[in-house]
């Protein structure tokens, strides 16, 4: 099963979250929510692997999570 | 008895006279006149088995109810003889488009025979009581069956090796013995709860308003379905075509909601307008409001009794697997009833309808509840993926396919199931054990016909024989390429399927010995497989 790769890979990360910030630039909540779901699809979709998207949901709540637990 | 005023009438049928005394006695006794219990009870009819089935009402119900009726329960009704007047009354269709807030163009379209040459279409839409008039009808030829309209359970005993029901009729009571009972009863089923069982899992918080209205427009014979249609505020809508130029026009209305006042015509009429336009006039047929539930029975097999159809599982509307599902459950249990009442197979073949009919069950509730979770977001996060997906599935292929309207009944394959044979062989493609046949044209004719309900062994030749068990060995036809890719079968290979034109095993060589184990096992008598 391919591992997800958590090193750093962005070459330029302040930019990056500069882009992540400015994209939400004037939205209402509702619709920032909007833009990163369309964002999460458009980029699990260039992934492309169940295997690989399924670690990142994991990595994700967990850091998430309060108790470092995954809910059942 | 006479029934409730409340249920609209297709069709009368008159009560049954209350049998003469006497120890009444039936080999199966199905509980419930409804398209689970006819299909079944047709079935073992045909299979030479006695069969009463009990229905406390004394007409077909009206209401159109289940509409859509797809290819597995087609190919079923077919091999009951059933289905051709089922498509000759029917709309058939295969084509379903979504549609999303003011466009005029679908977002997304699918085909629901993507495999075509096969002998029956991927969908119709026909009222369920016609689907019921024509089970009867067919039901009224054989000797074997005996309907009793009127006739409504008021009591359950189980025994070591039967069940003994109490029958209300006419105002008399009498008591019926069954080796077998089948509760087909629906949704609300009096036996469940005379076992003192219930179900488990989901009901949802929305409710849904049905209008089957007629009215006269050339239109396609699609399933049309909208998210945010600018003419229903509280979410989706579906459009669908019956015959007799009745359309099921459907609404989600939202949780909070008067339920009688919603049927009302003039509160309907707003809906219906702003669907089909104010040009076009329409008639009533039938107005109905529904929540819906996504749960079943934990086991569907209690003794003597087996639950089918709605008394065992419910599924949400979209997805048609509602009436499909209940159907599958029928043609699964029907040829094991059979081999346990002819002492050809035992408890571990009853069971494996029990095990079966769940995997069944889960796949529709599974798709359902996913199919409602999308259509009516129950939390801000869902509705913001659920509307990120519509909005890009506008420009976006890649969104398209996240779209879910409902995602229709195909037939279940039972993967894991005990009575399948596992592949010693390396196959590409062609069809796997615990799934349905695939159909396909040979000569003039088709191979799912030839399956018919026994066990087949099917060849490509060579020397595979099954003693008691019916050869159709492709190679005798002309034209029985399509049937040879189909089914990746190499020259001397073989499949044997089961007599609901399941395959149970296949090889590309196989051995005398082989072929009698995957026969054993397929009984449910693997551990007593006989050379």
């Amino acid at each position: 099963m391919p591992c997800i790769d958590t090193s750093a890979r962005i070459s330029r990360p302040d930019d990056l979250y500069q882009m992540l910030i400015d994209a939400h630039q004037g939205l209402s909540d509702d619709d920032s929510m909007k833009l990163n779901a369309k964002l999460v699809l458009l980029l699990a979709n260039q992934i492309g692997d169940m295997d690989i998207l399924s670690q990142a949901i994991d990595l994700a709540r967990e850091s998430a999570s309060p108790s470092g637990e995954i809910a059942a | 008895m006479a029934q409730t005023a409340s249920i609209p009438v297709y069709k009368p049928l008159g009560a049954s006279p209350v049998p003469k005394a006497g120890d009444q006695h039936a080999e199966v006794v199905i509980v419930g006149g409804g398209p689970v219990g006819l299909t079944l009870a047709l079935d073992l009819a045909q299979k030479g088995r006695q069969v009463v089935v009990l229905s406390k009402l004394d007409f077909i119900p009206a209401g159109s109810k289940a509409i859509c009726f797809a290819k597995r329960s087609l190919d079923i009704m077919d091999r009951l003889g059933v289905a051709e007047r089922m498509i000759k009354k029917g709309v058939v269709w295969n084509v379903g488009k979504v549609f999303h807030a003011d466009r005029d163009e679908p977002l997304y379209q699918f085909d629901m025979l993507p495999v075509k040459g096969q002998k029956n279409p991927g969908f119709i839409n026909l009222q369920q009581y016609y689907v019921e008039a024509y089970l009867i009808d067919a039901l009224a030829e054989n000797p074997n069956a005996d309907l009793r309209w009127g006739h409504e359970v008021t009591g359950l005993t189980q025994r070591e090796d039967h069940a003994v029901l109490t029958v209300s009729a006419a105002g008399a009571q009498y008591s019926i013995k069954g080796n077998w009972v089948v509760a087909s009863d629906g949704s609300k089923s009096p036996l469940r709860q005379m076992l003192g069982l219930d179900f488990e899992g989901r009901i949802f918080e929305d409710n849904f308003l049905i209008a089957d209205v007629k009215f006269t427009e050339e239109r396609p014979s699609e399933r049309w379905f909208w998210f945010d249609p600018p003419f229903n505020g509280a979410g989706s809508a579906l459009l669908h075509k019956q015959p007799d130029d009745i359309w099921r026009l459907d609404f989600q209305l939202g949780w909070d909601i008067d339920r009688d006042a919603c049927i009302r015509p003039e509160n309907v009429e707003p809906y219906v307008r702003g669907m089909i336009g104010d040009d076009i006039g329409f008639s009533e047929e039938w107005y109905s409001v529904y929540t819906f539930q996504c749960r079943r029975m934990r086991h569907f097999v209690h003794d003597r009794v087996i639950f089918a159809g709605d008394s065992a599982h419910l599924v949400s509307p979209f997805g048609a697997r509602g009436c499909n599902g209940g159907i599958a459950d029928a043609d699964n249990l029907a040829w094991k009833l059979d081999l346990a009442l002819r002492g050809e197979a035992g408890q571990s073949l009853i069971d494996s309808y029990n095990y079966e009919a769940i995997v069944t069950a889960d796949e529709n509730i599974r798709n359902s509840t996913r199919s409602t979770d999308f259509m009516t977001p129950k939390s801000k996060v869902s509705q913001a993926f659920r509307d990120a997906v519509l909005e890009l599935a506008s420009k976006h292929p890649f969104a398209r396919p996240f779209v879910n309207s409902g995602r229709l009944s195909t037939p279940v394959s039972y993967t894991h199931s005990m009575l399948n044979t596992l592949d010693q062989d390396h196959w590409d493609g062609g069809v796997a054990p615990g799934s349905p046949a695939l159909d396909a044209a040979l000569d003039d004719g088709w191979l799912l016909d030839l399956l018919g309900d026994e066990f087949v062994l099917m060849t490509n030749g060579g020397d595979a024989r099954l003693d008691g068990v019916r050869l159709v060995d492709l190679t005798s036809y002309q034209a029985a390429n399509v049937a040879v890719e189909r089914y990746g079968l190499p020259p001397g290979g073989a499949y044997l399927f089961r007599p609901d034109q399941y395959v149970a095993a296949r090889w590309h060589a196989p051995t005398c010995a082989e072929l009698e184990q995957a026969l054993a096992a397929a009984k449910g008598n693997a551990d007593h497989a006989v050379h």
